[in-house]
């Protein structure tokens, strides 16, 4: 039964994603198709409003300013939104003002689509910055990051027309994808009892006739945006763990479904502007078997338990329950940790500092790697960065100029993947060394042993891959993680997406090759395997000494 | 066919970044939420309201998705949860599978167990009543964990076993369409019931 539903969740993906990738393709496309005339006329208005005149294609410098600025002016409002919470009305709990080195690392956070949060929901903030910036916050920064995927395609796609306009990309994402879809799954939550209110904490005696307080608030509507854009930040402190974020097994199959249908869409609409399909289905299965590599190690690891309990005597069949509820057991815990750090969405269903060390492992490599599927577009483009590698390494091997969907691959954009590649380990393990010569880092971290180094390690890996999860024991509110993470967060995103459309708009202007008999092909079945070695090389080149100190070494001291 | 925009000047996308962020905080920030609160409020008022429960007299006892403290013994008791269920706030220990703080928490519920129920061994103990839940509100215990707390409960409050044990599979909840989650049982239902009976 337990791999049963995993299967039908996995199943039901499978299903949806041509439908899906299919639409998403005539959103960005930009030809004339059916969606116009539903969404042309809200669009057209928004277009007039912000004096968006011509709609013409903008080169990858333009594309990348525009991206800045409007991701600055956003940082900008929320800054202040966050540090006026206390004095602005929708506090009907009368929260305060947000501390400055936390409202720093509040909104970089969100911005950057990580949803890292230092603080606490029922108490950090108030129902207007719970909707007017983080409800705001992950459709503009999902949309955000989906613009830069649908520019990154076009860019190696077409060729001499530029990456796109971003303000209406940035536009068409909101419109016709994350807010109809928002809108849907936040009825559809609400049915299966996820509240939706703009009531005040509620107090109640409970049977035993003891004061309760129950926060609630506007959930479902933050709920179905937080994972559809691949955000993860809770209302609450204990995220979809929360009865009230996620109240059944149902909901938690709709979350699952939420966080990842976009994300796994993706690589199939890729090979329709690649004019491809069998492209794309490459992508898509190199993906889905690192994929399924995690969530088996996952879920055995989980469900064998901690053998530091299971030698106690009591009846520990269900598998290693500290941290997890009783409604998704091990099966739902474990494809949702999967799939929330594949996807880089960073919501939880159960604490991932008492996952068994194996299970913390999977979580964590699926951020290391952060190609597998990845959020709202950063992973397509990630793997396809990959992908670039890899045709670099096999064009080494036989002696022969490397191509990518018919354009060479030469020095400049060599480069600047290199600098991609260096700066992810970089920015996690440097500042992992860090917090462990540092009293403030060091004086954070809860549990003893070598699962301390994992929380450090974890919470900058985190940072790093814009995905949000934390070894939550890591007390991380101060201003030493709110300022290092902060700064992780944002070198995590703005670094990458920059140079990869620097790569993109390298590619676009270049002459296409012709394809012969000699070219080297990149959608086949060797090239998955390919792909996959690529990346699991990197990956444990880079990541394995720290790898052995952390997870491998508590699961050593706990066998 | 080179269509390349260069008529943008700088000041432009910065006007259209202002004038677009401040649009998406209307529609996305506060139009959306508000539109959601009250499609919501029409048509699932009670699942928009936090899914509040009434004892028989008519009076809010709780939210049957937040767990409760049960102290008496003679009440079917909820999973561990070291903020008291208090439903101002979420979360755990957050101990480490290999943190002693762990072991040693659950040797000291294991003593409890003993003590307060002498007739079934720590071997019919399940492990998520020991465990503390990821939110410390889990609403829910399995249907073993029920069952291993009946004798205690039919020794204190004089009901029998059996109709115990089909007050218990009255509240066991089957997975969600047959196959996703697991089977559970609510607590403050089935201590509601359970109060019910104990007055009759």
């Amino acid at each position: 039964m337990e791999l049963l539903q995993m299967g039908i969740v996995i199943v039901v993906l499978l299903l949806l994603v041509k439908p899906v990738g299919t639409y998403m393709f005539h959103v960005f496309s930009n030809e004339p198709n059916r969606t116009d005339k539903v969404f042309g006329s809200t669009e057209n208005i928004i277009y007039k409003i912000i004096g968006l005149r011509n709609r013409d294609s903008m080169n990858w410098k333009k594309y990348v300013l525009s991206f800045i600025a409007t991701n600055a002016v956003l940082i900008a409002i929320s800054y202040l939104l966050l540090r006026f919470q206390g004095i602005l009305p929708g506090n009907p709990n009368g929260n305060e003002n947000m501390e400055a080195s936390l409202a720093l690392n509040t909104i970089i956070s969100f911005m950057t689509n990580t949803n890292l949060q230092h603080y606490s929901g029922e108490s950090g903030v108030t129902y207007l910055t719970q909707m007017a910036f983080v409800t705001m916050m992950m459709f503009t920064s999902a949309a955000s990051g989906a613009a830069i995927a649908v520019a990154f395609i076009r860019g190696i796609t077409r060729r001499g027309e530029g990456l796109g306009n971003f303000f209406q990309d940035f536009t068409k994402a909101i419109i016709r994808i994350f807010l109809p879809l928002a809108l849907i799954v936040t009825i559809l939550l609400v049915g299966l009892k996820v509240p939706q209110t703009f009531d005040p904490t509620a107090t109640v005696t409970t049977l035993e006739g003891v004061e309760q307080q129950i926060t609630m608030g506007p959930i479902a509507s933050l709920e179905s945006i937080k994972h559809l854009g691949t955000n993860g930040g809770g209302f609450f402190g204990a995220n979809s763990s929360h009865p009230f974020e996620n109240p059944s097994p149902l909901t938690n199959v709709i979350e699952i479904l939420s966080m990842w249908l976009l994300a796994a869409s993706l690589p199939y609409m890729f090979g329709l502007f690649a004019k491809n399909k069998k492209q794309g289905w490459v992508i898509f299965s190199s993906m889905m078997i690192l994929f399924l590599i995690f969530l088996s190690i996952s879920y055995s690891s989980e469900k064998a338990g901690n053998p530091a309990i299971n030698t106690l005597g009591i009846e520990s069949s269900q598998g290693s329950m500290e941290g997890k509820e009783v409604r998704f057991g091990i099966a739902q815990s474990a494809l949702f940790s999967t799939v929330t750090t594949a996807a880089t969405t960073g919501s939880v269903n159960n604490m991932h500092d008492t996952l068994t060390p194996l299970g913390g492992l999977a979580a964590l490599s699926g951020m290391m790697l952060n190609v597998v599927f990845g959020g709202k577009g950063v992973g397509l483009v990630n793997m396809l960065m990959y992908a670039i590698l890899g045709v670099f390494i096999c064009g080494l091997m036989v002696g022969r100029t490397p191509e990518f969907l018919g354009r060479k691959i030469e020095a400049r954009e060599m480069k600047l993947i290199a600098l991609v590649i260096l700066v992810h380990p970089f920015i996690i393990l440097v500042p992992t060394a860090l917090s462990f010569m540092t009293a403030s880092g060091y004086d954070s971290i809860s549990n003893p042993g070598f699962h301390g180094l994992t929380q450090s390690l974890y919470e900058y890996t985190s940072s790093a891959a814009n995905n949000g999860s934390g070894f939550e024991g890591l007390a991380d509110n101060n201003v030493f993680w709110n300022v290092s993470t902060g700064l992780v967060m944002f070198f995590g995103r703005y670094m990458s997406i920059i140079a990869m459309l620097a790569v993109a708009g390298s590619l676009n202007v270049k002459k296409p090759v012709a394809e012969t008999i000699g070219t080297f092909r990149t959608d086949n079945k060797l090239f998955i395997g390919i792909l996959i070695g690529v990346v699991l090389l990197i990956g444990a080149l880079t990541f394995l000494p720290v790898i052995v100190l952390g997870p491998v070494a508590e699961f050593l001291t706990l066998h | 066919m080179n269509n390349i925009d260069s008529s943008h000047k700088k000041n432009s996308i910065i006007g259209i970044a202002i004038r677009v962020s401040l649009v998406m905080i209307v529609l996305c920030g506060i139009i959306y939420p508000t539109v959601s609160t009250g499609i919501a409020q029409v048509i699932f008022p009670s699942q928009a309201n936090g899914s509040m429960v009434k004892d028989r007299e008519g009076k809010v006892v709780g939210s049957e998705l937040i767990g409760q403290t049960f102290t008496n013994p003679a009440f079917f008791q909820g999973r561990v949860s070291s903020i008291e269920n208090n439903g101002a706030g979420s979360g755990s220990n957050n101990y480490a599978p290999s943190n002693p703080e762990l072991v040693k928490r659950i040797q000291e519920s294991m003593v409890a167990w003993e003590a307060a129920n002498p007739d079934v061994p720590l071997e019919q103990l399940p492990i998520d009543l020991v465990t503390n839940s990821g939110s410390g509100l889990d609403p829910d215990i399995s249907p073993a964990s029920a069952k291993a707390q009946i004798p205690r409960i039919s020794k204190l409050t004089g009901l029998d076993q059996a109709m115990l044990q089909e007050l218990v599979d009255i509240h066991t909840k089957e997975r969600d369409l047959g196959v996703f989650g697991e089977p559970r049982v609510n607590v403050l239902l089935l201590n509601i019931d359970l109060g019910e009976k104990v007055k009759k």
